[in-house]
């Protein structure tokens, strides 16, 4: 044991080798129906979309995206099979990665507020090549409840835009930037370092 | 085909020496010491998201401040993982395929504790590694080095009730790459961590002990401190290593501390 030592182990870089880049032998962490947190044809179905940028604004094909969240009434899932899929049973977690051309998808429900009158938002966290430690954000969702007078959202003034998905039918769009003009919102929570130079 | 993917004709390799390179880690070294010598409390604990000698963040990190609060309903849990999704035999990653993975095999085992030194229970650990010529099965990785058909290199546990985890595997061994002129990544295995709180999620590679690599490794050398990055560092533990078998190595991971045990009771009552 080595319970002496509780200072948290560094992060690194997921690097370029994490998924295997062929559909039909996903033999690194991607794995089949990641990103389906339900079925395309389930009644609920929306995508959340998006392109990740670097600083120049060039697409990031070699990212991996995790979502979070509560299902539609805004409860959280305590069901595991996420890995090897149920699709009658909703798990709240998926994994995708970027594709060629730096997009990723998925597909999932639209999650309701998980307390009265919060604002609903979907968590996502990033890893990339490059990207020397993972990175959290959330994806709000546009014209719900609670958005208006969120604190969160407040306290970031211009940049709160970051944020707040978009929506085209029954597609939210969130792109995200590491880095640049429209940089994306990130977040640390208590007991995270983030060391600058 | 081949030689087109040779070392000195690549036309990706960056012309930077090694030497440039050390010397860029050894600035960045001298500077930290200083301030953490005149102020401890500038002491850093995790890999820097800017750090230049790693030549693919220069554009893939923030320059803004992370924007610092505290976590959501949803942020303090965390997705579940069981047996369901991860069987038993996936820790062992020598017996995917018909025959017997070429390599010294080890051990590694340890366990998942969060920041106030409670066990990580039932969670999802993933592991990634090359083989022991150091290729990864992947397109991108076309360097002159065998692919052994025994062996992808991916493993997957659930942590037991004590936070434990153990995979048997095949010793990594470094391999070039794209950096900068003759750039060789230490010998690693990747590890991907859950905790209780889906703030604890983490990504970071294990090390193995003396790597003459490390000190000119731009990734490794991202975390300044030379304790903070002694915790990526397993330990070679005899106790795991069994006769005729295997080496064994032990490495702990400490995720941060989980901010959802107040709350732990109402939540029963939360569905």
């Amino acid at each position: 044991m080595t319970t002496h030592d509780l200072t948290p182990t560094p992060g690194q870089t997921i690097g370029p080798f994490f998924g295997y880049f062929n559909a039909a032998e996903q033999v690194h962490l991607p794995f089949e129906d990641g990103d389906h947190l339900v079925p395309p044809a389930d009644d609920r179905a929306i995508q959340l979309t998006g392109t990740v940028f670097d600083g120049e604004g060039t697409p990031i094909p070699d990212a991996m995206i995790e979502i979070w969240q509560a299902d539609e009434h805004g409860d959280i899932p305590k069901q595991d099979g996420s890995l090897i899929r149920d699709p009658f049973a909703f798990t709240g977690w998926g994994r995708g990665t970027t594709d060629n051309v730096g997009t990723y998808r998925f597909t999932t429900v639209q999650p309701g507020a998980t307390d009265e009158g919060k604002a609903p938002f979907i968590h996502i966290v990033v890893f990339a090549r490059g990207l020397l430690n993972k990175l959290h954000t959330r994806a709000y969702i546009p014209e719900t409840e609670g958005l208006e007078n969120d604190a969160t959202l407040s306290a970031l003034g211009d940049r709160a835009e970051t944020l707040i998905a978009k929506r085209d039918g029954k597609r939210l769009i969130f792109d995200i930037h590491l880095q640049g003009n429209n940089e994306t919102v990130f977040f640390s929570y208590p007991g995270m370092d983030y060391p600058k130079p | 085909m081949t030689s087109t993917n040779s070392p000195k004709l690549d036309p990706l390799a960056t012309a930077d020496s090694q030497e440039t390179l050390n010397s860029e880690i050894q600035d960045i070294s001298t500077t930290y010491e200083q301030r953490v010598k005149a102020d401890p409390k500038q002491e850093e604990t995790q890999p820097r998201l800017n750090y230049p000698p790693y030549r693919s963040s220069l554009l893939r990190h923030p320059t803004k401040d992370l924007h610092h609060t505290d976590p959501e309903t949803i942020e303090l849990h965390s997705p579940a993982f069981g047996h369901r999704d991860v069987h038993q035999l996936e820790s062992d990653l020598t017996i995917q395929h018909n025959g017997e993975p070429l390599g010294e095999r080890i051990v590694i085992r340890g366990r998942v504790l969060d920041g106030n030194g409670r066990p990580v229970r039932n969670q999802l650990i993933e592991v990634w590694q090359a083989n022991a010529s150091g290729r990864y099965i992947h397109k991108r990785d076309q360097h002159p080095a065998p692919i052994d058909p025994n062996f992808s290199g991916v493993g997957r546990a659930i942590t037991g009730d004590d936070g434990t985890y153990e995979f048997t595997t095949i010793k990594p061994a470094p391999y070039p790459w794209k950096n900068h002129h003759n750039a060789w990544r230490p010998a690693h295995v990747h590890f991907s961590l859950f905790g209780t709180d889906f703030t604890q999620r983490m990504i970071t590679q294990m090390y193995f002990p003396g790597d003459p690599l490390f000190a000119l490794d731009p990734i490794y050398q991202s975390i300044t401190d030379q304790k903070a990055r002694d915790r990526l560092v397993a330990t070679y533990d005899h106790s795991i290593t069994s006769h005729e078998w295997n080496t064994g190595y032990r490495w702990d991971i400490i995720l941060t501390g989980s901010q959802q045990t107040w709350m732990e009771e109402e939540d029963h009552d939360h569905s």
